[in-house]
């Protein structure tokens, strides 16, 4: 036996060691584990609180070492703000797919983003709904087949897919908004780096954080894993182009607060004297 | 000492619930209680306390989940139509066994309806309030005082048992004004071992859900928190008697048209009529021994309400068919007068030889 083993890879410790629950080639498992890698990195593990969906993710509740709260389909941005609200020195995260985020939980993303809430989200958009079988989703793309959405999506009956990075990357409460992917070891490592940015940025108090991650369904798709992260690169890509859509440090300000009143610098009661 | 100050009823909620170690309010505006919320945002403040308008009922009460997962002491006040929005939310707290306090200053309905008080919303909080098997405790308050101290004490209630307690006040008890005497500040409360707070590395992982795939685990769940409901029915039932050792006509009335109900039965006593009131307090659990005390000297009960019948149903439940049980009342904001119920006892009275 060596001395000193040389580790090249093990499980996280903010991951539990419990078989999850997705399928096999689901993405979902990288993602929960780039999650639990950024908590690791940041030593959080101990003060955070994280929101499980509705959706395929409902139960990873047990497989997250932190405290979690499962929460109703789409609310998961109320919980957290009601967490944040009671414990702001920790750190609170969601993590929610597109029929829970971008449909039934639209109100309570967008309005958890305006108010700036220091709560950071990670978006599974994978353009389907898995868990109840593969129904049409609000990021289903144009002419997508799905089960509710036999002949193709019908953007004319069933309107447009919804950009949530674009939409969320104008309001003032949000810091820092990027897309990301997990298809290959360049794309995941890029992911890692920007859910931990997205842990840091809450944090710091910059604001509130939301990284998207376009992701793929092989099971509901009816794609073997490769095939189906071929089908994401093709079809989805293009439609939820990858990078950041909004990150208030790099534009130079320190926080949402003086990005906001720089943006409505014109505005005298927005910056009337004495305020922030 | 406390002294006896003047105050609306929503703000007695209000005043007192923070007084109970309530720091986190999250609401929506609506119509009548106003007062609430816009005393919440002006005192929340000053008491390091958290004033969040949230952007829908829905969400309000989806705040009041997740404050309520970290332990914290935690309300939310609307008015019918609201209170049918937190349905979702008041369901899940039920389901994760979450303390916190609802209020629902009551108007009429369905629908819209409109914004006079009413207590119409009595089905919705004693039978329906969330989907599942479920229950929450009731309260309804009938003076500015009891409003102050049922909102206190359903705070106890609910860390106790830890289920969601609602206070079902009208529009009438939110709007009007009389002296109140508030409750002391609490100091010490019950540990919450359960919350999901952050671990620090001293514990394994605390877990909020109310999702059970396994059946046979959901059933258990339900049966244990049944039992726990079995033991709020047996110690928590509370009602007033008034002239009820002898009383012939049992009038039942709660919250305002209790008030209303009051007067009646006086009149009817100096009339000549053994007639008394039972006032339930607690609507679930509802105070069935009460009723059942009184059925010694009953010919019939008569059930008084600002509906169209709807705390009836616990009363002949009750009653089980041994007496004639009646309803008067008026729905839709209309409030029924003494003279009115009086003519009811009257009618009654006559009826059954009272």
């Amino acid at each position: 036996m060596a001395e000193k083993s040389n580790i090249l890879f093990e499980r996280p410790e903010a991951l539990l060691p419990v078989q999850n629950t997705y399928c096999p080639g689901c993405a979902h498992g990288i993602v929960n584990r780039l999650v639990a890698e950024a908590i690791d990195a940041l030593g959080i593990e101990g003060k955070t609180i994280g929101i499980a969906p509705v959706g395929c993710s409902v139960t990873s509740y047990n497989f997250y070492a932190c405290d979690m709260i499962q929460a109703a389909h789409g609310r998961a941005p109320a919980v957290a703000t009601g967490v944040k609200r009671v414990l702001p020195d920790h750190v609170v995260f969601s993590y929610q797919g597109d029929g829970d985020l971008a449909s039934i939980g639209m109100a309570e993303t967008v309005h958890a983003a305006t108010r700036g809430e220091k709560i950071t989200v990670i978006f599974i958009n994978n353009a389907i709904y898995g868990m109840t079988g593969g129904q049409m989703a609000p990021t289903s793309l144009p002419n997508q087949t799905t089960q509710t959405s036999p002949y193709g999506r019908d953007v004319t009956t069933a309107g447009f897919p919804i950009r949530v990075c674009e939409l969320l990357s104008t309001l003032d409460g949000v810091a820092y908004a990027e897309r990301v992917t997990v298809d290959t070891p360049k794309n995941v490592r890029k992911a890692k780096k920007a859910i931990e940015k997205a842990f840091t940025y809450q944090i710091d108090g910059v604001g509130y954080s939301i990284i998207e991650v376009v992701a793929t369904c092989p099971t509901n798709w009816g794609f073997t894993p490769q095939g189906a992260f071929h089908w994401m690169r093709d079809n989805m890509l293009p439609y939820y182009p990858l990078g950041v859509y909004k990150d208030v440090k790099a534009d130079g300000y320190k926080d949402i607060y003086e990005a906001a009143a720089a943006r409505a610098a014109e505005c005298p009661l927005v910056n009337k004297e004495g305020d922030r | 000492m406390s002294e006896k100050v003047l105050m609306k009823g929503n703000e007695a909620l209000a005043e007192s619930a923070i007084r109970a170690g309530c720091r986190y309010f999250f609401g929506y505006p609506i119509t009548p209680q106003t007062e609430l919320a816009a005393y919440m945002a002006k005192r929340m403040p000053k008491e390091n306390g958290v004033y969040l308008q949230a952007e829908s009922e829905v969400a309000a009460i989806n705040m009041v989940y997740g404050a309520a997962a970290t332990g914290a002491r935690t309300m939310t006040s609307s008015s019918s139509p609201g209170i049918s929005l937190k349905a979702e939310g008041i369901s899940y707290l039920v389901g994760a066994d979450l303390p916190a306090v609802i209020i629902n200053v009551q108007r009429g309905g369905p629908g819209l309806g409109g914004i006079q008080p009413s207590q119409s919303d009595y089905w919705q909080a004693t039978r329906a309030m969330g989907h599942g098997d479920s229950h929450l405790v009731v309260y309804a308050p009938s003076t500015v005082q009891e409003m102050a101290d049922y909102v206190y004490h359903a705070f106890d209630i609910a860390d106790k048992y830890r289920t969601p307690v609602m206070i079902l006040a009208d529009g009438m008890l939110g709007q009007m004004m009389e002296p109140v005497v508030l409750p002391e500040r609490k100091t010490e409360f019950i540990e919450k071992p359960w919350a999901a707070c952050g671990h620090d590395n001293k514990r394994p992982h605390n877990v909020v859900n109310s999702l059970y795939l396994m059946a046979d685990d959901l059933e258990r769940l339900n049966i244990e928190r049944f039992e726990r409901y079995a033991e709020i029915k047996a110690t928590e039932q509370r009602s007033e008697s008034f002239l009820c050792d002898d009383a012939e006509i049992v009038v039942v009335a709660f919250g305002a048209s209790a008030r209303i109900a009051r007067t009646a039965v006086k009149r009817a006593r100096e009339n000549g009529i053994k007639v008394g009131l039972i006032r339930p307090i607690s609507l679930w659990p509802f105070p069935e021994r009460a009723i059942e005390r009184t059925m010694d000297t009953a010919k019939a009960y008569l059930s008084v309400e600002m509906n169209m019948g709807q705390m009836v149903d616990d009363v002949r439940l009750v009653v089980n068919g041994r007496r004639p049980v009646e309803f008067f009342g008026h729905t839709g904001g209309v409030i029924p007068t003494p003279v009115e119920v009086y003519i009811q006892i009257e009618n009654l009275a006559e009826k059954v030889g009272a």
